[in-house]
């Protein structure tokens, strides 16, 4: 029932296709097929699981429908995805990052596009000065986050769509944080967007993917030539149970988001925090930006404690939240950026970004936020 | 984790950090048939997948604590867990059960249980006075669904439970319209609880499962003999997906509620609709009772238009809504009780029930409620 005039909320609920065709069934059948008959030698509109697959189809055309792109594509892994759109990349070329990133995408744009030729370079993309400066005769594209992780700095969209415009770059951005509902990056301009499907899209805590989406239908013809010549698709039954976590995001996301807000306002007045980064509270730096570009703060805080030793008090106090990385699930989850998510990273890196071992990141869930502020009170002392 | 929690975070972390040896926050699906036994008379207390699994079992633990009972017992159908409730029951007993009840209870009491001896008597029981009335000396057990199914009318629980306390009778309760985010049946004394848990509880159309929960621990030792010794359990892999949508059962609730209201209300002004069948308006019958023992009005309207060919055209020209068994879904579902889920009840009793063929019944989803009232307006148009 495919209809680009819902509503987001009915969207969600019904993304491309909702009802199986042939039985009217209210789930898509889980295509647990690897290969498909060829009726008199001839390939119908699946061929091999690889190329196409029922179940991928609707979280794919899902993903096009709330991002506004004309084509979307589901991998195994949210690297997988950032993998995969990132190839779109050749060796010769040079390739210009938020300096604050998620650690396994720094691992990648350091570790694996060297080996194939493409140069990157880490910039401050909060400051488009600095990232005109940065670029150069060979520059192709920009990898972008915003809010970063986990520092939470804004990177102007429409300023770095000027810049790219200017320069004839391709611009990428990690939506994860934000997700559909709270940012539109292909109607700011933005050329592809990529999400972990991990994270709130599929919202459990129990499956792993990555999607990728464009407006642009050249753009689109090459990611899919990609998504079929690596082969990093999400298997069938994660499709099905990603396509269900997505039915439920924006009652999760609203209800995870006012926990955020209130978490983040009790946080930033307790004596052992020394600083609270979410676009949610009045001082943050960035958000005015922030407010420019999305329609809301999200669910995810960081935040800084004063010392070392009340790190491992947190998290050896704490019960309620999930101690862990990832973020994004109905269950709080309580990351040390330092060790977890950015474990990647080299020390003096993070130092130099600015992520200290006394960083935490926090992804608030749906529980009651009584639960978890007492849960928090209690464990940072 | 002993926190005192509320019932949000409660669902959220069920199964959360159980499996101790990998931390995993998503409890594992235990697909095995059968366990090693560490030596003879030994066991590691599992034996065999239908006395007892690990994934099921977390599941039945936390409907227990969701409903506020002792023991529950997740079975592969709500007709199971209805079918192993009524094979408590012994030849020559008689039972008592609301006459707006789903029409596969009917069938199975009907057609299947009256052949071993087992007698039922359909009564209105949004009147206390005619429950007793029916109780005869071999009155074993009142089984009651309120609200009703399809017209919503309301048993009084309170009066209900004093009646069967006195009276010595078994007190059932069908709570799948409401669910126990909205009604507590233990609270007002009933001894057994049951579920489609295909419905609200799956919340998502794609699984089908039914629940039985008891007050008491003994009780629930009886019924577990009888889900053990026939077998109809639910399966492993549906245990995980049932888990996985009680996380969201809150959220989802509160949605179904208030879209709900917005469209009963909307459907009572709408000239072509000759009556509306919904707790939450003040002008049905049940709507104080149901102020005082439920904490919400459900998801779950009836309503009647003038003729049988504008219900079958309603149900033609649906866009958004489909026209479809089940409820309970995060999709709007509408179906025409009289042929579908009440085709087994005789004509004669439908029709003086009121079961005709102008009744819609509509399950409310949780997608933006202005797109639902479109699709409702252009289909009654």
């Amino acid at each position: 029932m495919s209809d680009r005039n819902y509503r987001p909320a009915t969207l969600l609920v019904h993304q491309g296709r909702d009802r199986d065709p042939a039985t009217g069934a209210s789930a898509i059948p889980i295509y647990q097929a690897s290969t498909y008959h060829h009726q008199g030698g001839e390939p119908g509109e699946y061929d091999y699981a690889r190329c196409g697959n029922p179940s991928r189809d609707q979280v794919e055309e899902a993903i096009a429908l709330l991002e506004g792109g004309v084509r979307g594509f589901a991998f195994a892994s949210g690297m997988a995805a950032t993998g995969s759109a990132l190839s779109l990349l050749q060796s010769g070329d040079h390739l210009l990052a938020s300096h604050d990133l998620y650690g396994g995408s720094w691992r990648y744009l350091t570790g694996v596009l060297p080996q194939q030729g493409i140069t990157v370079d880490f910039v401050d993309t909060t400051d488009p000065d600095k990232v005109a400066a940065a670029i150069t005769p060979r520059t192709r594209a920009l990898f972008l986050e915003t809010p970063s992780n986990p520092l939470f700095q804004i990177t102007d969209l429409r300023a770095m769509v000027a810049i790219a415009k200017q320069h004839q770059l391709l611009t990428l951005l990690d939506n994860t944080f934000m997700t559909p509902l709270l940012q539109h990056p292909l109607a700011l301009g933005i050329d592809v967007a990529i999400h972990s499907g991990t994270k709130f899209l599929g919202g459990h805590s129990d499956l792993l993917a990555g999607l990728v989406t464009t407006a642009d239908p050249d753009l689109a013809k090459r990611i899919k030539y990609f998504q079929n010549a690596f082969g990093a698709v999400l298997a069938p039954f994660d499709c099905f149970l990603l396509a269900r976590g997505i039915k439920t995001l924006k009652l999760r996301l609203a209800a995870a988001e006012q926990n955020a807000g209130e978490l983040a306002q009790r946080l930033s007045e307790h004596p052992a925090v020394a600083q609270v980064l979410y676009p949610g509270l009045a001082g943050f730096p960035g958000r005015e930006q922030h407010f420019a570009q999305a329609e809301g703060p999200g669910a995810i805080i960081s935040f800084e404690l004063k010392e070392n030793e009340q790190v491992k008090a947190l998290l050896n106090g704490a019960r309620l939240p999930i101690v862990a990385p990832s973020l994004g699930g109905v269950e709080t989850i309580l990351t040390h950026c330092w060790s977890m998510s950015h474990a990647a990273v080299p020390a003096a890196e993070k130092r130099a970004i600015g992520i200290r071992p006394t960083l935490l990141r926090i992804s608030v869930g749906i529980e009651d936020i009584e639960d978890i502020w007492e849960d928090l009170s209690r464990a940072l002392g | 984790m002993k926190l005192q929690t509320t019932q949000e975070t409660e669902l959220v972390q069920i199964g959360v950090g159980r499996d101790e040896a990998t931390g995993a926050i998503s409890v594992p699906i235990y697909p095995s048939a059968t366990y090693r036994h560490p030596a003879p008379g030994e066991s590691t207390g599992y034996d065999y997948t239908r006395s007892g699994n690990p994934t099921r079992q977390t599941l039945e633990e936390g409907l227990a604590h969701l409903e506020g009972g002792s023991r529950a017992l997740a079975f592969a159908s709500g007709m199971a867990a209805l079918t192993t409730f009524f094979l408590h029951f012994s030849s020559g007993d008689h039972i008592i059960v609301s006459e707006d009840l789903y029409g596969g209870t009917y069938r199975v009491l009907d057609q299947i249980f009256a052949d071993f001896g087992l007698r039922a008597s359909y009564v209105d029981t949004t009147s206390s006075v005619h429950v007793a009335k029916a109780i005869g000396p071999n009155t074993r057990a009142l089984l009651v669904e309120t609200p009703g199914n399809p017209l919503l009318g309301v048993a009084d629980l309170d009066q209900l439970g004093q009646l069967c306390r006195s009276r010595n009778l078994l007190f059932a309760v069908d709570n799948t319209f409401m669910t126990p985010i909205l009604q507590r049946p233990f609270e007002f004394g009933a001894d057994v609880v049951l579920h489609s848990g295909t419905k609200y509880l799956g919340g998502h159309s794609d699984l089908c499962s039914g629940v039985l929960v008891t007050r008491e621990q003994q009780l629930g030792e009886r019924f577990y003999f009888l889900q053990n010794s026939t077998g109809a359990v639910l399966p492993p892999q549906d245990s995980w997906l049932l888990i996985r949508s009680l996380k969201t059962l809150p959220l989802r609730m509160e949605r179904h509620c208030q879209n709900a209201a917005r469209i009963a209300a909307w459907l009572e002004s709408h000239p072509a609709v000759v009556q509306v069948y919904y707790p939450g308006l003040p002008s049905h019958p049940g709507h104080q009772l149901t102020r005082r023992q439920c904490k919400g009005f459900g998801g779950m309207i009836s309503f009647r238009v003038a003729t049988p060919a504008h219900a079958r055209q309603v149900l033609e020209r649906l866009r958004l809504i489909s026209f479809a068994e089940s409820l309970g879904g995060v999709e709007s579902l509408m179906t025409l009780p009289a042929v579908q889920t009440h085709g087994d009840i005789p004509r004669q009793d439908r029709e003086r029930l009121g079961i005709c063929e102008s009744l819609l019944r509509l399950s409310v989803g949780i997608e933006t409620v202005d797109d639902i009232i479109a699709d409702l307006d252009q289909a009654l148009s």
